[in-house]
Parts: C-alpha cells; sequence; structure tokens
C-alpha cells in the first residue's frame, strides 16, 4: 500500500512538471472531486499503522493513543492530552514516537530521523497522523484540559504565543495577532481568538498542494519558528506540544473536519 | 463539559497566577531549541526591549513607550551625506524575504521583507496588510530632508517611534546595510519611484 501511495506520489510530481498550470488545475479538479489526496496519506498511514516494525517487529496496533490501546476512532480530536504513563502532555506526533519506542522498541533518534517528508519522500509520521487525524473525522474536538500538567502546557503555550524575541522581534502574535491580516497573500489566523483557532485546529494535519507533501502540526510549528528567524524547535518538545495545545484549546468545541488541504 | 470549557475560557482571558515569567519562557525555549544553520541559541535572549512588550502585551504605557523609544533612537546611526540611493535597487530589496533564517545562507545578503507587510509598487499585488499601505508615500508626505531622516531612522529601528511596533528593526539588527536601508529610503522617496506613480 505504501509503495501503491509513493508510486502514485512520484507520477504526480513528475506529470506536474509536464503540464501546464492550468491543466495541473483541472487534474487537481477532478482528484479531489473522486477524494483528497489526503485519503491516499491515510490509506498509507493505515497500512504502516497495521505493519511490524523495529527490534521487536511488532506494529502499532496496540498503541494506546488516549481512549485504550488499540482505540482509534475518536482518539485525535482528544488530543494534546496528558498521559500517566509517559507523565506529560503529548500531542499526536510526540504519542507515536511514544509507542515506536515502547511497543516496537525503536530509539527515538531512528524513530524521529525522518519526520518531515517531501513530495517525493513522504515521512512515516505524516502518513500515520494522516490515518489517525481522519479517523476522527466528524467528532467534536475536545483536547485535554482539566489535568495540572495541561493546564501548565496551555499556560506555557499562551505564553510562547506572545513572547516577543529573536532578531526580528517576533512573537507568533506578531503574525497572528489581529484579524484579517495577511502576509503576501496568505490569509493569518488570529489563533488566540476561538473564531480562528477553531477552525485551524479542525483542519490540520492536512494535505498542502502547493508543495505536495502532507503536513502536520508539528511541521508547522517547525516553520513559523524558521520565519522567527529562531532556532529550530526539537521535534515533540513540550515548547510544541504546549503551543499545539493552546491552539486546540482555545478553538475546543469544533467538528473535526479535517484532514484538510492547504494552499 | 461545556461549562468545564467556559470556565477554562474564563481562566485563559484573565492572566492566571501560574502564568510563566519571561525568563521561565525562555528557559523553555533554551532547553526545546536547538541551533541551526545560523539561527544560534544566543536569539533566544530577550534583550530589554522585547521583553517590555511582551510584558506590556505590546500596549506599553505612554510613559513607557516614551522612554523605550527614546533609548531605541540612540541605535540609529546616519551615514554621511544623502539618504537616498536607487529605487530599482530597493525595489528588489523589498521583494526579497530573505534573511537570518536556519535556511538562508550565512553571510547572503537580506532582504527587507517590505511586500510580506506593506502594499508598494501599484504592480505588485501580492502585498501583506500587517503594516499600512505605503502606495504614494513621498507624494503624499513629501521627501524633504526631515522625511528622509524619518524614513531612513524607521527603516533602521522601527521601534524608535512606535516600541512595540511589529515591524523589525533592519539596522539595528544587522539585517540590511547603511547603503541598502538608502535604497529602500529612495524606493519610497523618490519622484521616479513606481510607489510614487
Ligand atoms: C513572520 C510571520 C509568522 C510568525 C512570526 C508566525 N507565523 Fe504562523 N504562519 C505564518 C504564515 C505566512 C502562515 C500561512 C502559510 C500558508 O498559508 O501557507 C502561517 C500559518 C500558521 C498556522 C496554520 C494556519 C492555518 O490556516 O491552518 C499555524 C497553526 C501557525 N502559523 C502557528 C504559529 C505559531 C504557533 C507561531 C509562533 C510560534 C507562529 N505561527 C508564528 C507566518 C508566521
Ligand atoms: C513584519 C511586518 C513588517 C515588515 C517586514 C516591515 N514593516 Fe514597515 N511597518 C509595519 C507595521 C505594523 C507598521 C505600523 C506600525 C509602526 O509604525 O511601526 C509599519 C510602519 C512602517 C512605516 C511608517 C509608515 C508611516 O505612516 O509613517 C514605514 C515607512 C515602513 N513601515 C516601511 C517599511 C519598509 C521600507 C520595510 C522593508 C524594509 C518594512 N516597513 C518592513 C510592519 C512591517
Amino acid at each position: 500500500m505504501r509503495r501503491a501511495a509513493a508510486v502514485l506520489f512520484a507520477l504526480v510530481a513528475s506529470t506536474a512538471l509536464a503540464q501546464d498550470a492550468g491543466k495541473e488545475i483541472r487534474r487537481y479538479r477532478e482528484m479531489v472531486a473522486e477524494g483528497s489526496p489526503a485519503e491516499l496519506f491515510e490509506l498509507g498511514g493505515e497500512a504502516l499503522w497495521k505493519r511490524p516494525q523495529g527490534p521487536k517487529n511488532v506494529s502499532l496496533e496496540k498503541c494506546d493513543l488516549g481512549q485504550g490501546p488499540g482505540v482509534v476512532k475518536g482518539a485525535y480530536a482528544r488530543l494534546p492530552r496528558y498521559f500517566g504513563d509517559a507523565d506529560r502532555v503529548m500531542d499526536l506526533e510526540t504519542r507515536l514516537v511514544y509507542c515506536m519506542q515502547t511497543l516496537q522498541g525503536r530509539s527515538s533518534e531512528e524513530a524521529t530521523a525522518h519526520v518531515f517528508g517531501t513530495a517525493d519522500e513522504p515521512s512515516e509520521m505524516e502518513s500515520l497522523s494522516a490515518y489517525i487525524a481522519g479517523q476522527s473525522h466528524g467528532v467534536k474536538m475536545q483536547p485535554g484540559i482539566s489535568h495540572p500538567k495541561e493546564k501548565a502546557a496551555f499556560e506555557l503555550g499562551r505564553a510562547l504565543y506572545f513572547h516577543r524575541t529573536g532578531p526580528w522581534d517576533f512573537s507568533c502574535a506578531s503574525c497572528h495577532g489581529q484579524e484579517g491580516k495577511r502576509i503576501r497573500l496568505q490569509e493569518l489566523p488570529a489563533l488566540s481568538e476561538r473564531k480562528y483557532a477553531g477552525p485551524v485546529a479542525a483542519s490540520w494535519p492536512a494535505y498542502r498542494i502547493s508543495t505536495s507533501q502532507f503536513i502536520t502540526l508539528q511541521w508547522r510549528m517547525n516553520d513559523c519558528y524558521r520565519q522567527m528567524r529562531m532556532p529550530e524547535p526539537t521535534f515533540g518538545s513540550d515548547a510544541t506540544v504546549a503551543l499545539i495545545l493552546f491552539i486546540a484549546a482555545t478553538g475546543a468545541g469544533e467538528t473535526y473536519a479535517g484532514p484538510g488541504n492547504k494552499r | 463539559m461545556r461549562t468545564l470549557l467556559a470556565a477554562a475560557l474564563v481562566c485563559a482571558a484573565a492572566p492566571a497566577l501560574a502564568d510563566p515569567t519571561d525568563k521561565q519562557v525562555e528557559e523553555v525555549l533554551k532547553r526545546d531549541l536547538h541551533p541551526r544553520g545560523q539561527a544560534t541559541m544566543d536569539r533566544i535572549e530577550q534583550d530589554e526591549l522585547q521583553r517590555a512588550c511582551t510584558d506590556a502585551h505590546d500596549n506599553p504605557s505612554p510613559a513607557l513607550a516614551k522612554r523605550l523609544e527614546a533609548e531605541q533612537m540612540r541605535t540609529i546611526r546616519y551615514p554621511e551625506g544623502s539618504l537616498i540611493g536607487d529605487w530599482k535597487r530597493g525595489e528588489a530589496l523589498a521583494q526579497s524575504g530573505r534573511g537570518l533564517t536556519w535556511s538562508d545562507k550565512p553571510g547572503a545578503p537580506s532582504g527587507g521583507s517590505c511586500y510580506n507587510c506593506h502594499e508598494l509598487s501599484p504592480s505588485e499585488l501580492s502585498y501583506g496588510t500587517i503594516g499600512p499601505s505605503l502606495r504614494r508615500f513621498g507624494k503624499t508626505r513629501g521627501n524633504g530632508p526631515e522625511v528622509q531622516k524619518y524614513v531612513y531612522g524607521k527603516i533602521y529601528n522601527a521601534k524608535a517611534y512606535s516600541a512595540c511596533s511589529q515591524m523589525p528593526r533592519l539596522g539595528t539588527s544587522g539585517t540590511l546595510t547603511p547603503e541598502q536601508i538608502k535604497d529602500l529610503v529612495a524606493l519610497l522617496l523618490d519622484p521616479g519611484s513606481p510607489v510614487n506613480q
């Protein structure tokens, strides 16, 4: 399955080069009508979820995403949340790494070596995220906001959001602080407001049309810190999880509508 | 669940006791970020202005704003002679969003990212709106020595005129050279510049 998806994507990428923009858009529309490209990633992710891997050669099917071992339906809509076994707040991607380590016996270095993929080389993390998130489609989003560590993560996320730093003095709010603003033509949702955070949280992870990639919220945090001219956030670190929880909790109550499409 | 959520949102609105301090946030960033390319860890350290603006939620009292602006004003260095360079080079600089990120080549010249936030020349429709439109800037504001000095200073250190502005301090941070800033002044003020058509 994974191979089939990869071949299909290679095909899509090469035909994109050969065709003009109009044809490309028409072809994309047809593809969307038949089903979003995100669905390909969901299918690939399901196969990966079930495939035995790592030193222990087991699948991730017993991974506890918060609703009990192996329960995938509705799990994403409740993330990020506190996990007692790890004694920390985790988002989907952080939790997946935890399961790769504990169930499959993989090292965190190996499990996170290629988390952000490209059009030619999508990552395991992206496909898994697509699959798990897709299993919450239509479910009301209720991330963890009651455990003391969840509350602390929310406060940290908010503080990070307004914290100005780096050579260009940016905070997240520099770009995402006011309604209706844009960078070039890209709209910038004010993520500290329910009205904007809800639909954004409900659309990630997503297929990115301009780069033919499937992108996750960890990727988004990474690229926004890059734009802030800051050092790189470590994948799955508390700072990234806190920001993701801040956005998810601010937007809580929204019905999950993803995996979506981004420009 | 509804009420629980409502309670959480109320807490979110009022600064809770658990609010981490700037120092604590800085410690988290030092632990959770790592250097990459030219984006080194010293960038995490807030300067006095960044700290004051974070604490004031970018809305400083008039007295604090005045003090901060006076301090920032002292960082501005004006070159000898004319402040007007070449608007054509200025336009290219305004277009370029390059500079200082971990994916930029260290040592390569930076751009000003102006179009990311401002409308300038009429032919560029892909402009951002974080900052005000600068269309016809020289036409409406004039282009004499005082205006030249203001625009040069504003690009060099935007915070000297508005303490917690979201516009970067492009001269003070070493992003743009005095020559580049002069080219941008020309883009805004030269009567021949497309900005003033
Ligand atoms: C210098 C500008 C800038 C800063 C600072 C910035 N972002 Fe962004 N952010 C963007 C842009 C531009 C986009 C949209 C890109 C696109 O449309 O492809 C974006 C998109 C996003 C999105 C996705 C929105 C959507 O519609 O799906 C999230 C979430 C986000 N940013 C979070 C953050 C967080 C959290 C921070 C701080 C850690 C931050 N951003 C800082 C420029 C910025
Ligand atoms: C990240 C956003 C951002 C970038 C990048 C940016 N600006 Fe600004 N700029 C602003 C904002 C916001 C204001 C309004 C608040 C203020 O005055 O500081 C502003 C104000 C200005 C003003 C004052 C306008 C007036 O009416 O007096 C000038 C001039 C200006 N910018 C020029 C530039 C130039 C030239 C560049 C590129 C070299 C640039 N800006 C880059 C956000 C930005």
